[in-house]
């Protein structure tokens, strides 16, 4: 193909133009007259309003007037626009539009930087709310022309940089005039995201639970500062408090994200206006409770190539799904009425954006929505109402197109902005796509003709055999070479409204012949057309909680179960009680009995079974996108309760083993680390249904290896010994009892979170869990516990437990212990398998637990090490398992046994608990089935079946030659205490 | 409770002197008789009311309590208990580091690519605190793996009760071990590389270097050279039958390649170690008598849509189908793991193998798949008398509780390090 038309793109008449206060030097003064009417157009002035056949009248840079019956003044230049339309140029309010983000320095040092780099800013260099781009702005012409060509006609561009960002740019995508006139808003709104600065190496927040307990700090901080209670100066707390008012606009890489970016705004009155990740149909209720207006990517997974069964075999289905699903997001967000504006954000290509768009279209988004999405709302949010929109006295920000704008036959001509126009497309450029037999030298030719404006070529072919030929056109005028045994060169002129051309002809020998093409008659277009809708089916595969293999498509609901005549392992003094029924009902242990017989309900017969209460694991880092904020010695401030994902296989794997409550603890980076959640595994809940309701509050702690940094070869922070650690916890609860006095005193106090915290452990309202592993350490935490008058709640791991046992019972402290665990390190060597049994007989309430994804789905086996090793009996060991890690959390009144009026989490068992043969059958958890071993086959042959189905919906996609990705495995991240993960910058 | 108490009690009277432990049991000089036990005898088979006798280090009888026959030196009257031949745990480590975040007392790996002539029994450490910590467990001799590398090293097989590495080693230099590459690769997510997963381009350019390594040993092997090199003389064993090559492996299409490859080196003892997929290939293995070396069952699935129980059936799956499996150690925290490898075999018991069977895995059947068959891994006249009475099941966490343990007749402390400090500490809260 050859293009002989050159694209003559920013053709405008007008010069660059400086503002009208300044000298002139370069000739006399001249004032241009700006008055254009475009008439006999259709008008989209709102998306809502619509107006046939009508004129807009643009005069410097604004509609002047729209409507059936504008007057057209004298001198105006007319366009006519007969069956075109006329739309607002489209808003973009995610960019970084002319602004260059940037580099981050590679470090030589080898040595970690806790402190900020910057003076007279916030403590944290990831808090950059005083970045005003406007020094840096470069207006991006090539970007521009990619932007135009789309139907943007403005941008809200910011650096994408820090956790708080700075203050976004609204720019007019007007290459005709400076910036003096194109930037129509210096400060148009303030970015937020959970991702750091690449300009500082501070390694807080290294987490995104850090992330959201740094906001949280800033925004109290803020509040002290504006109060005017700083001694100092602090320029990005200022800049923070002048820019309140602006929209906030935060960016988020997942729908739980969304969650919880929202969840920090809400905390403090505000609320951001989200930028979602395009996934936001995995979870629509919880995005639609967020009352968040969203800034929408339309970046749609491409499908991955599965020609090779290997590695096709390596995609999960919830990767699958994202392909077939994500073009189905619009549609759910409309219908859910959520409010939301679109952005060319994570589009590798602007060229996909129109098609993406089409497709949610095809997938049933409704037009109007997308125009919308695409202006006025845009317009809304950041709080302009001159744009988006074509009422008198907006912007004359306005696309020409050939027809409906989401429609891909359609062409966008031209692109005007500020009153300025940008040809895309020439609208002189005659249309003359088809399907053509074209005669010469006495054959007759398949002559097909397709593309858009000047981009039109031709194919020609030769009873279905192409033939090599060259084409091009302009204006009426057409040239063909075709290579057909010999050159003839062919030109013509289009005539008859491109239904006919002809002209003259010249074969390889010079002899000139005339040639004539005639369209072919549109049934077969039509006939084509119908093959290509029915082609299309869509099949979008239904959405389950979490979205993933396993996921339940509706959620399990609470049932009166009758377990019949099973052998029932109590967890309390009644022990073992034979061939019992058990009624489950309202999520409720209703009752417990012999011969109980309630009529229409489910009746499980439990003949040779046992039922147990759930396993409650003390300490699991299962279901968390995040595990350590490592960053400070101290961490009280984070708390995983932030991060739970309840999208994590794990949750499944661990209720197919009993496991029905977990507590998720920070890791043992630091030795005061950070809040826990208390979780039920409620496969398909989402992250607020599975914490417990008014959740006992704990905090980990940790002492030994880990903290001081052991195995870290650039630990340079405070602790590095165990006399250090010591040091830290008594000079952080120093800190709280001097800030509870100021607190209590009535004076003005800056309000310090990871204080509050630490106040809540002096006060007997938080329990620490205590990472723990020989006696000198264990002895020393309870010692300074005691000092500072309270209790120690729990040592986790304590695997040296057993040397300092009557210390603990006599504090009253719990152990939590691994079953057989040791020789993984220095501080473990004298671990020892008979811990948990010499605590327990020293008086210690004892708990079995994981840390372990893979240790917490059989604690069952782990509990009948006990059993083996320090001969505990039977109920005793199971006890570990069940009851005594319910005490240790205090949740023992709801969980943790068999009693009437307790939460009916129980599992029935095909054996003996703790005999290495027992299989789960099922897992209830507040009297609804979340795992049973049926279901559960039939889950892994529904698994099988829709990756087939997406597997031949993928080569489908391939054969029909579109663009594949390699695939990709998941990275399964086996989480433990010691994980130390790094916040993205 | 009070039961319990009472057996450890007795357990404790039984060993006597705590300061024995840890020191290597003297060569047998009187026979036992063990009589009454149900005997699992390592092939799949059980008798109850046993009676088995040894003598010399050997076991010289096995069958019926009821047999009319002479009880030779002490009788032990074992009613109600059980008795197995001494597990044996595959590809293990042990010996070779003692803790593992201590880069001091690790020596499991060398440096270098092809590495046959690097040998772990030299490593060995007979007076491991983790050797003593199996036999508690049933756990009496292990095959003593290097890492690393293409070709790691040469292994040797030990029992778990010796002075140094000599008279640890029951079959010294078994094997060769070689690491298999994938032919797929993807990126390293905490270094920020691409996570994506794709075809390993390197794939073919390191199964040729491992190719032509084994050619050149082959051929070195064949003809006299007056110039040693070390690395190629080391698999002489491979090509004249004397070693196995233990090819640790996942993958399907790994698995038939390095089977195939091997084949045409003329090696001619095969054996697969992790071997995912390989239930794809059972034909493949069964042709060629290949035996499978399955990780640790308890490990999580590999995708995130396997089926929650896929790492323990797969044992079942595969010796349904007449595919020799034996159980391997290689994994996380694989030294201190190793005393638990009585209840690898329960997990796939209770997910479909036989009960006997998995018996049979951890004894009869390793012992076969390492070639010590002869002479060791069931209860049988003739072999070692190395076995050990429980009182229950000793697949089972509660009920593996073993009283007398014994290799080469030799009747060998069961106390441990951990043992010493459970007594110490007991005993300190009794007291006070």
């Amino acid at each position: 193909m050859k293009k002989l038309l050159f694209v003559l793109f920013f053709l405008s008449i007008s010069l660059v133009k400086a503002q009208d206060y300044f000298p002139t030097n370069s000739g006399v003064k001249t004032t241009k007259s700006n008055l254009i009417a475009f008439i006999n157009a259709t008008i989209y002035v709102t998306p809502d309003l619509i107006i046939q056949n009508s004129t807009l009248l643009v005069k410097d840079g604004k509609v002047a007037e729209v409507g059936k019956s504008v007057k057209i003044p004298e001198g105006a230049k007319i366009i006519d626009l007969k069956d075109k339309t006329i739309y607002p140029s489209f808003i973009d309010l995610y960019s970084d539009f002319g602004i260059a983000k940037p580099k981050s320095t590679p470090s030589n040092s080898r040595t970690t930087q806790y402190e900020a780099e910057r003076e007279g800013y916030y403590w944290n260099d990831h808090i950059r709310p005083e970045t005003n781009p406007i020094e840096d702005f470069k207006f991006d012409d090539k970007k521009t022309k990619e932007l135009l060509e789309a139907g943007f006609g403005t941008v809200n561009t910011h650096l994408q940089d820090g956790i708080i960002r700075g203050n976004g740019l609204l720019v007019a995508l007007n290459p005709n005039t400076t910036n003096a006139y194109r930037i129509l808003n210096i400060k148009s709104a303030q970015y937020l995201s959970f991702s750091k600065s690449v300009q500082s190496k501070q390694l807080y927040p290294s987490s995104k639970m850090g992330a959201m307990a740094l906001l949280r700090q800033v925004y109290l901080d803020a509040n002290w500062y504006a109060k005017g209670n700083m001694k100092n100066k602090d320029f990005a707390l200022e800049v923070l408090n002048q820019n309140k008012n602006l929209v906030q606009i935060f960016e988020t890489g997942d729908h739980l994200d969304a969650v919880r970016a929202d969840k920090v705004g809400d905390e403090f009155g505000i609320q951001y206006t989200i930028v979602g990740s395009g996934d936001e149909f995995e979870r629509i209720n919880d995005i639609k409770k967020t009352n968040a207006t969203f800034i929408i990517p339309i970046d749609f997974t491409s499908p991955y190539d599965v020609s090779n069964h290997l590695l096709a075999e390596q995609i999960s289905l919830r990767d699958m799904r994202r392909w077939n699903q994500d073009p189905s997001n619009l549609l759910t967000l409309e219908k859910n009425k959520v409010t939301f504006a679109l952005t060319t954000h994570k589009l590798k290509s602007l060229a996909n954006f129109h098609k993406n768009l089409q497709k949610a279209i095809e997938y049933g988004f409704d037009k109007k929505a997308a125009l919308a999405s695409l202006t006025t709302i845009p317009a809304k949010i950041i709080g302009n109402s001159s744009l988006g929109n074509l009422n008198k006295g907006s912007f004359a920000n306005f696309i020409i197109t050939s027809g409906d704008v989401f429609d891909a036959s359609s062409t966008i001509h031209e692109n005007w902005v500020q009153g300025e126009q940008n040809i895309i497309n020439d609208m002189n450029i005659k249309d003359i796509t088809g399907d053509y037999m074209l005669a010469v030298n006495g054959k007759n030719y398949d002559f097909s003709i397709t593309g858009k404006g000047a981009k039109q070529a031709g194919t020609i072919k030769l009873e279905d055999k192409k033939i090599s030929s060259k084409f091009s056109f302009q204006n009426d005028w057409i040239e063909i070479t075709l290579d057909d045994e010999g050159y003839t060169r062919l030109m013509g002129k289009i005539i008859n409204a491109a239904n006919v051309m002809e002209g003259s002809a010249f074969d390889t020998k010079g002899n000139k012949t005339s040639w004539s093409a005639s369209k072919k008659v549109a049934k077969e277009e039509a006939k084509k057309k119908d093959e290509k809708s029915s082609d299309k089916e869509i099949v979008v595969m239904p959405v389950s909680f979490p979205n993933v293999g396993f996921g339940n498509y509706t959620q399990p609901k609470s049932e009166s179960i009758l377990i019949k005549n099973v052998t029932v392992w109590t967890s309390e003094d009644e022990g073992i009680l034979e061939n019992t029924d058990v009624l489950l009902k309202d999520g409720k242990i209703a009752k417990i009995g012999k011969n109980l017989s309630v009529k229409g309900i489910v009746e499980i017969d439990g003949t040779g079974k046992h039922l147990t209460a759930g396993i409650i694991d003390e300490h699991s880092h299962i279901a968390t996108s995040a595990v350590n904020e490592g960053a400070h010695n101290s961490s009280a401030e984070v708390t995983i309760e932030d991060v739970v994902d309840p999208t994590d296989i794990n949750i499944y794997r661990n209720i197919s083993g009993g496991t029905t409550t977990a507590q998720i603890l920070h890791g043992s980076a630091n030795p005061i680390g950070g809040r826990s959640a208390i979780i039920k595994l409620k496969w398909g809940e989402n992250a607020e249904n599975m914490i417990y309701n008014n959740s006992p509050k704990f905090i980990k702690f940790a002492l030994g290896e880990n903290v001081k940094q052991s195995r870290s070869t650039n630990g340079t922070r405070f602790p590095q010994s165990r006399m250090g650690v010591e040091q830290v916890f008594v000079d952080y609860f120093t800190r709280a009892k001097e800030y509870e006095t100021l607190k209590k005193s009535g004076q003005p106090f800056r309000k310090d979170i990871e204080m509050e915290t630490l106040l809540e452990i002096l006060n007997g309202e938080r329990f620490i869990s205590c990472h723990s592993y020989v006696q000198s350490e264990i002895n020393m935490l309870i010692k300074v516990a005691e000092k500072f008058n309270f209790k120690i709640n729990t040592f986790t791991h304590i695997l040296e437990g057993y040397k300092v046992a009557d210390k603990m019972a006599k504090h009253g402290v719990g152990g939590s212990t691994f079953s057989d665990w040791w020789a993984y390190k220095y501080e473990v060597i004298d671990a020892i398998p008979y811990n948990a049994a010499i605590m327990h007989n020293a008086g210690v309430t004892v708990a079995i637990n994981s840390d372990d994804r893979e240790v917490s789905r059989r604690l069952n086996q782990e509990a009948a090490k006990t059993v083996k090793y320090g001969g505990m009996s039977e109920l005793e060991a199971w006890k570990m398992v069940t009851i005594n890690p319910a005490k240790l959390l205090h949740i023992d009144d709801k969980v943790g046994s068999i009693k009437e009026g307790k939460e009916a989490d129980v599992v029935l068992w095909n054996n003996h608990p703790m005999s290495i043969y027992a299989k789960v059958e099922k897992t209830i958890i507040e009297g609804k089935v979340f795992f049973d071993l049926k279901e559960d086959l039939e889950k892994r042959e529904a698994i099988k079946e829709e990756k087939g189905k997406i597997i031949n919906m993928m080569l489908k996609e391939k054969m029909g030659g579109a663009k594949t990705q390699v695939p990709v495995k998941r990275e399964d991240r086996n989480f433990h205490c010691d994980t130390l993960e790094e916040l993205k910058s | 409770m009070m039961k319990n108490i009472f057996k450890t009690l007795l357990i404790f009277a039984f060993v006597g002197n705590i300061l024995a432990q840890q020191t290597p049991a003297s060569k047998q000089i009187t026979a036992f008789s063990i009589e009454g036990a149900t005997a699992h005898l390592g092939n799949g088979k059980i008798i109850e009311n046993s009676l088995i006798m040894f003598a010399d280090g050997k076991i010289t009888f096995v069958g019926s309590a009821m047999t009319k026959i002479a009880r030779m030196g002490t009788t032990i009257k074992a009613e109600g208990k059980h008795i197995y031949p001494g597990f044996i745990a595959l590809d293990a480590t042990l010996g070779l580091v003692e803790i593992d975040a201590v880069k001091a007392s690790d020596d499991e790996s060398e440096i270098g690519i092809m590495n046959p002539h690097v040998r772990s029994l030299i490593a060995y450490n007979a007076e491991s605190k983790l050797v003593e910590s199996m036999r508690p467990n049933g756990v009496l001799m292990a095959q003593i793996t290097p890492k690393g590398g293409a070709i790691s090293g040469t292994s040797s097989i030990v029992q778990l009760d010796a002075w140094n590495f000599e008279d640890a080693s029951i079959k010294t230099d078994d094997a060769i071990h070689l690491n298999w590459p994938g032919s797929f690769t993807s990126g390293r997510w905490w270094l920020g590389e691409d996570p994506a997963l794709k075809p390993n381009s390197e794939y073919p350019k390191n199964i040729d270097k491992i190719n032509s390594f084994l050619t050149d040993a082959k051929h070195y092997n064949s003809v006299k050279s007056d110039i040693k090199h070390l690395p190629l003389a080391a698999t002489k064993g491979l090509f004249d039958g004397s070693q196995k090559l233990y090819i640790h492996v996942n993958g399907q299409k790994e698995i038939t390649d390095a089977i195939n490859i091997s084949k045409e080196l003329g090696i001619k003892n095969l054996v697969i170690v992790r071997g995912e997929g390989a239930e794809k290939v059972t034909d493949l293995l069964i042709s060629n008598n290949i035996p499978v070396i399955l990780s640790r069952p308890h490990r999580n699935p590999n995708s995130e849509d396997d089926a929650y129980d896929d790492t323990y059936t797969i044992a079942k799956n595969l010796i349904e189908k007449g595919v020799l499996v034996g159980i391997g150690m290689e994994g996380q925290m694989d030294r201190m793991n190793t005393r638990n490898l009585p209840f690898y075999a329960g997990t796939f018991a209770a997910f479909g193998v036989e009960k006997e069977k998995a018996v049979q895995m951890i004894t009869g059947d390793a012992a076969k798949i390492l070639g010590i068959d002869a002479f060791a891994g069931t209860l049988e006249v003739g072999k070692d008398a190395t076995l050990f009475i429980s009182d229950g099941d000793a697949l089972d966490m509660r009920t593996n509780q073993i009283s007398d343990a014994y290799i080469q007749g030799r009747k060998i402390s069961l106390e441990t390090h951990q043992t010493t400090l459970w007594k110490r500490y007991s005993n300190k809260f009794k007291a006070e």
